[in-house]
């Protein structure tokens, strides 16, 4: 590991460790919330059980579904809307205030079309999250130099190809921006949809353990969702870097 | 008469109005034969309609009007097969290392592996580039990408190679010993070269004719016969009919250049000098 990388260890060590002591030492009411070494054996005792495993799953398949739909849409509409700069004029006032539309209220609208099924769960984990890559796949495909389309003609290359041999990888760095914010939006989407009015999943879970006073169980699964966006989110960034690495060669 | 290879007739180039802009005449009309295997350079002034004349001969866009043939076939809505084009950009793939950037052409096309190994460590030893197969494009200078991209067109084995002011971007020595590996290149593989560049010492050393092209809208004013042996290199600019070479294309480039200026919005005595004498 890199001295960054051991100092950004250390960074998040003493954070948590200061969590633990001040709730030790009850600056932080127990009741409010439990030390960190709690949260995690909380976790572990959950998991080893398995009386979760049936939330987590359909949480976790419902944010995969809602991030591929959302990551292939996002791509197909923003190639499809760069493609012409007509549409893009006409729908750039849409976009910049798409994320001021409170989403949840459409939630009831969807449980009475699709009933309490995980398909309006997905669609609100999609609706959040696809703009956000069809933006940064614009905003890549605005970046890929113009020569690379020359070097497709002289191939012969029709639009499919060109756009998934040359511009999907020219425009690479900058959709990675669009999947971690999807990643992001999607388990927020899901997350919150299962947290107002779904009769399964971790937002469920943790909205009931809040309600019957279960610090025990709403914190570790609290942490389940924490460390699973992170992890991701960290492996995103790796292969990120990894890519700048070899575009910029530092 | 060496058989011909590719030719323009009364080919003209205009650019539809955009967006309150009229209309941009930018080419023509031109009429050129390139000689099968011949050297050929075309310079003028900045905004001639150098590029637009290549990429009309690659079949990358359309003449408004003429023809254009290449080995007696019209050249209509894309780039024929055999004609290669290198760009004056770094069109290199950043996300491919040299060996794949080389080999993408043929992948594409199905050739065979043992063929593609062949055919791609061939042109990267050529283009002195085989120690460096698994760099990607960022490792390597500006000269070297650029040798990256030759290599990309000459695995493809183009009949017809089409360089725009490739070594624009290069130091005034490093473009001379690109130019000898471009003419190494020429004699190995026979091929027609057509090159752009802006620099007439580059086209005065490496072709067999150069056209000088008139201020926007581009024809030629003149088309110079270097007569230098085939065997040739960078040595030659040392030699008396260089400078005659060189001058001639000067001559006919000074007035032009000085026109191109006055096209752009800035006064041409001003920028000749004649408003401060």
């Amino acid at each position: 590991m890199s001295r960054i990388g051991w100092i950004r260890l250390a960074v998040l060590v003493a954070l948590v460790a200061l969590l633990e002591f001040l709730v030790r030492i009850g600056s932080i009411p127990y009741k409010t919330m439990l030390p960190p070494s709690e949260m995690t054996t909380a976790l572990v005792r959950l998991l080893v059980a398995g009386t979760a495993t049936r939330d987590i799953v359909q949480t976790l398949t419902c944010v995969a579904a809602a991030l591929a739909a959302s990551v292939v849409a996002g791509f197909g509409l923003g190639v499809a809307i760069h493609r012409f700069p007509r549409l893009r004029r006409a729908l750039e006032p849409f976009f910049a205030t798409y994320y001021a539309v409170p989403f949840f209220i459409f939630y009831p609208v969807l449980i009475a079309i699709f009933d309490l099924s995980l398909l309006p769960i997905i669609l609100m984990g999609f609706a959040f999250a696809v703009i956000a890559m069809c933006i940064a796949t614009i905003n890549g495909l605005d970046r890929v130099p113009r020569v690379l389309g020359k070097v497709a003609r002289m191939h012969r290359m029709d639009e499919l190809e060109t756009a998934l041999r040359m511009k999907l990888p020219a425009a690479a760095p900058h959709l990675f921006t669009g999947l971690k914010l999807c990643v992001a939006y999607s388990f927020i989407g899901v997350i919150a949809s299962e947290f107002i009015l779904a009769p399964s999943g971790l937002g469920h879970a943790i909205a009931y353990a809040y309600n019957d006073f279960d610090n025990r169980t709403m914190y570790a699964l609290m942490l389940f969702v924490m460390v699973v966006v992170i992890t991701l989110n960290m492996l995103l960034h790796g292969w990120e870097q990894r890519l700048l690495k070899r575009w910029h060669g530092r | 008469m060496p058989e011909l290879h590719a030719q323009l007739r009364g080919v003209t180039r205009v650019y539809p109005a955009v967006a309150g802009y009229r209309p941009v005449h930018a080419l023509g009309p031109v009429d050129l034969d390139l000689r099968h295997g011949e050297f050929f350079s075309v310079v003028g002034p900045s905004g001639c309609g150098k590029s637009t004349l290549l990429e009309v001969l690659a079949g990358l866009q359309p003449p408004s009007e003429g023809t254009v043939t290449f080995e007696g076939k019209r050249v209509h809505g894309q780039v024929p097969d055999g004609v290669g084009v290198v760009f004056q950009e770094d069109a290199s793939f950043p996300w491919l290392t040299v060996w794949d950037n080389a080999a993408f052409g043929l992948r594409r096309s199905g050739v065979d592996k043992a063929e593609i190994d062949r055919r791609v460590g061939d042109a990267l030893a050529f283009m002195g580039l085989k120690d460096f197969q698994q760099a990607y494009p960022a490792q390597l200078s500006g000269g070297m990408r650029q040798r990256v991209c030759i290599a990309r067109t000459l695995v493809l084995q183009p009949r017809l190679i089409l360089l725009d002011e490739p070594f624009g971007a290069l130091d005034a020595q490093t473009r001379l010993l690109m130019g000898d590996e471009v003419l190494r290149l020429w004699r190995r593989t026979g091929a027609t070269i057509l090159l752009i560049t802006h620099a007439l010492d580059e086209a005065a050393m490496l072709s067999d004719r150069v056209g000088v092209m008139s201020a926007r809208p581009g024809r030629f004013l003149d088309l110079v016969e270097t007569n230098w042996p085939k065997e040739r290199d960078s040595t030659i600019v040392s030699e008396s009919r260089f400078g005659e070479v060189t001058g001639r294309l000067w001559h006919h480039l000074r007035g032009e250049s000085l026109k191109a200026l006055g096209q752009s919005g800035v006064p041409v005595a001003e920028r000749s000098g004649r408003a401060e004498a």
